[in-house]
């Protein structure tokens, strides 16, 4: 088997100075290159607490998060904002397009935070990326006049512009009926093999959950089973 | 275009009324701004225009006649115990036409004229009047006071035997040009002459009292053959004459007065005007720069789920701080354009409301290019300022709550 893409070692997490709450127990996790995996567990389990201190967004109260190999626990807020726009992506429950940007504007966001201006090719490339999850039609289409489904596609899109090894994806279909949420459930699975991305899918949905590759369950900040689905 | 502007500008296209809002506001703060400049600066360069149009910058005369008191007495002697001041007679500048050269020389002085000024009467048939006699040198008076755009009749003439008065002068004595009047002064020296000009120079009382004949003329009438009284000076910066009147005193030993000296109830006035136009711009400053911020911190907390976005998609955090600085100062900017049209326009108007009889502003506006350059650059500085409170609080929004909690 290939290095880990990622490694969380002994990670704990707790909330609060006076009252403190221990949201996470020693996680110890690795997750492999294109992996698809399930995160499930009851809300309050820490789930999205874990998806945050692997997406860089929030730091551990002790224990390790190693991206490639390397320790993540050092960098500075730059570093980590460096870190997360190159080798993570992100796709968020609702959707969180900018709403002042057009479909198009926002899958090219990440490459212009990066680089710091449009360059010449992003376009193209986030033109193709459109294309690709079929809204290629929408392009010029303002973020708030696009559907539920169109939304969250094209924030797949937006996730997979700066080819990150990783996308982190939290309820991706929690916010959509359940034609639109198979759509991106399909989209998220058609793409993880095309670019050969690792997903980690939080979610609630066990029929989603069992058409990943892998089920992580977490029950009070532990993860309680680790299963491989013989299926895929 | 960089990647903070065009999330700035975007930001502030989408918050449509809150930035046509600020927008007004600062259009109207700079609009006053423009506005209080150029009506304050028109009316203290007409006041002072209008004081120096009949004034040289500076007077050089003869110093005061003075009584040394003797102040410890002597066997024989009586110590007066009241000394009088001694009458001030009318004396000649000793050795005038090297002071002259001298005064020119100075680096500051632009032009020097030298007069004969005395008290006379002027006399036709049975009226007379006192008049306040000049004597000058045509050529180089005209570079202190130019009396040509000032004539109502006839031309500003003064040799041989021409003489020219003012038109309150000529009306109280009947007389027009081509007209004989006689002078008189009190030592009883006169002579006749042949009005060649009649003056206005929008001062009755000058009107009434100024009588210009030749140097040589007034020499003969006021008995100071070869001499001069006073030599009037035109220096190049108007509120340099007081330093440079300093400097003559010190170096000639002469007394000079500049205009400022003479005229200081005018500079207080200027400068109260001044300081209370400052005041009031200052303030004008302040409520923009507060409506700024305030508009800027409620867009941060309206945004926050966007600034979020930002973040976790790799935003650094001083991009995050320029997406706000970016929007300040392009709100500051775009303001003072606007602004200063609106200003520019109000001013015209003012203007056009009150004119007088001649067509001329009775409230001049002294609108430079100086002016909006210079509020522009207040205003957008007062934008970036003005956010950067509001950019460190969107700098230091954690994303894993705003994106935790929608």
């Amino acid at each position: 088997m290939a290095d880990p893409l990622v490694v969380l070692e002994g990670v704990t997490k707790s909330f609060g100075t006076e009252i403190v709450t221990q949201v996470l127990h020693g996680i110890d996790l690795a997750i492999q290159p294109a992996e698809f995996t399930a995160l499930a567990g009851p809300s309050g389990s820490g789930k999205s607490t874990l998806l945050n201190l692997l997406g860089l967004l929030d730091r551990p109260t002790s224990g390790r998060i190693l991206l490639a190999g390397r320790d993540t626990s050092g960098l500075s807020d730059d570093e980590r904002s460096a870190v997360r726009g190159r080798s993570l992506g992100f796709v968020f429950q609702f959707h969180h397009l900018l709403p002042e940007f057009t479909a198009l504007e926002n899958v090219m966001m990440p490459m212009l935070a990066a680089k710091g201006r449009e360059e010449k090719g992003m376009r193209e490339r986030a033109f193709s990326l459109l294309d690709e999850i079929g809204l290629a039609d929408r392009a010029s289409y303002r973020a708030t006049k696009l559907s539920g489904g169109q939304q969250q596609r094209v924030a797949v899109a937006r996730a997979l512009v700066l080819e990150p090894p990783l996308v982190l994806a939290d309820e991706p279909t929690g916010n959509l009926d359940t034609e639109s949420g198979a759509q991106v459930f399909e989209l998220l699975r058609r793409v993880s093999a095309e670019h050969r991305t690792a997903f980690l899918v939080v979610t609630h949905d066990e029929r989603i959950a069992a058409r990943c590759d892998r089920i992580l369950t977490m029950v009070d900040g532990r993860i309680r089973s680790d299963e491989r689905n013989a299926r895929t | 275009m960089p990647f903070e502007v065009l999330v700035a500008l975007r930001f502030l296209r989408e918050g449509k009324i809150q930035t046509i809002l600020i927008l007004s506001g600062i259009g109207v703060g700079v609009a006053v701004i423009v506005f209080l400049s150029a009506l304050i600066g028109g009316l203290q360069e007409s006041l002072i225009e209008r004081t120096l149009g009949t004034q040289a910058h500076i007077v050089v005369r003869a110093p005061e006649d003075l009584v040394r008191p003797v102040t410890q007495g002597s066997p024989g002697l009586a110590v007066a115990p009241r000394v009088e001041r001694p009458a001030q007679r009318l004396r000649s500048i000793v050795g005038w036409p090297q002071t002259l050269e001298l005064l020119l020389a100075l680096p500051r002085v632009r032009a020097a004229s030298p007069t004969v000024a005395g008290a006379a009467f002027a006399l036709r048939g049975l009226a007379n009047r006192s008049v306040a006699l000049r004597g000058i040198e045509p050529s180089s008076f005209r570079r202190i006071i130019d009396m040509g755009p000032r004539m109502t009749a006839g031309e500003f003439r003064v040799d041989a035997t021409n003489a020219v008065i003012g038109v309150e002068l000529a009306a109280d004595l009947g007389v027009s040009v081509g007209d004989k009047v006689r002078l008189e002064t009190p030592a009883g020296r006169s002579e006749v002459f042949l009005v060649a000009g009649v003056f206005d120079v929008g001062n009755k009382d000058l009107n009434a009292r100024w009588v210009f004949v030749s140097l040589r003329a007034a020499q003969t009438l006021l008995d100071l053959a070869g001499g001069i009284s006073t030599i009037e000076l035109k220096v190049a910066e108007i509120f340099d004459a007081e330093r440079v009147a300093e400097e003559i005193v010190a170096r000639t030993g002469l007394q000079a007065d500049s205009w400022m000296k003479l005229n200081q109830q005018l500079l207080v006035g200027l400068r109260s005007q001044s300081a209370s136009s400052w005041m009031i711009q200052f303030f004008v400053v302040v409520a923009v720069a507060l409506g700024i911020a305030s508009v800027l911190v409620v867009s941060v907390v309206q945004k926050s789920r966007e600034i979020g976005i930002l973040k976790a998609m790799g935003t650094r955090t001083v991009q995050v701080v320029r997406i706000f600085l970016v929007q300040g100062t392009v709100l500051g900017l775009a303001g003072s354009v606007f602004g200063s049209a609106l200003g520019a326009g109000l001013s015209f108007f003012f203007a056009s409301l009150a004119k007088n009889p001649d067509g001329s502003a009775t409230f001049p506006v002294n609108l430079s290019p100086g002016l909006f350059l210079g509020a522009t650059a207040i205003a957008t500085f007062t934008g970036l300022l003005a956010a950067v409170a509001p950019a460190e609080r969107a700098a230091s929004l954690d994303p894993a709550e705003v994106i935790r909690y929608g």
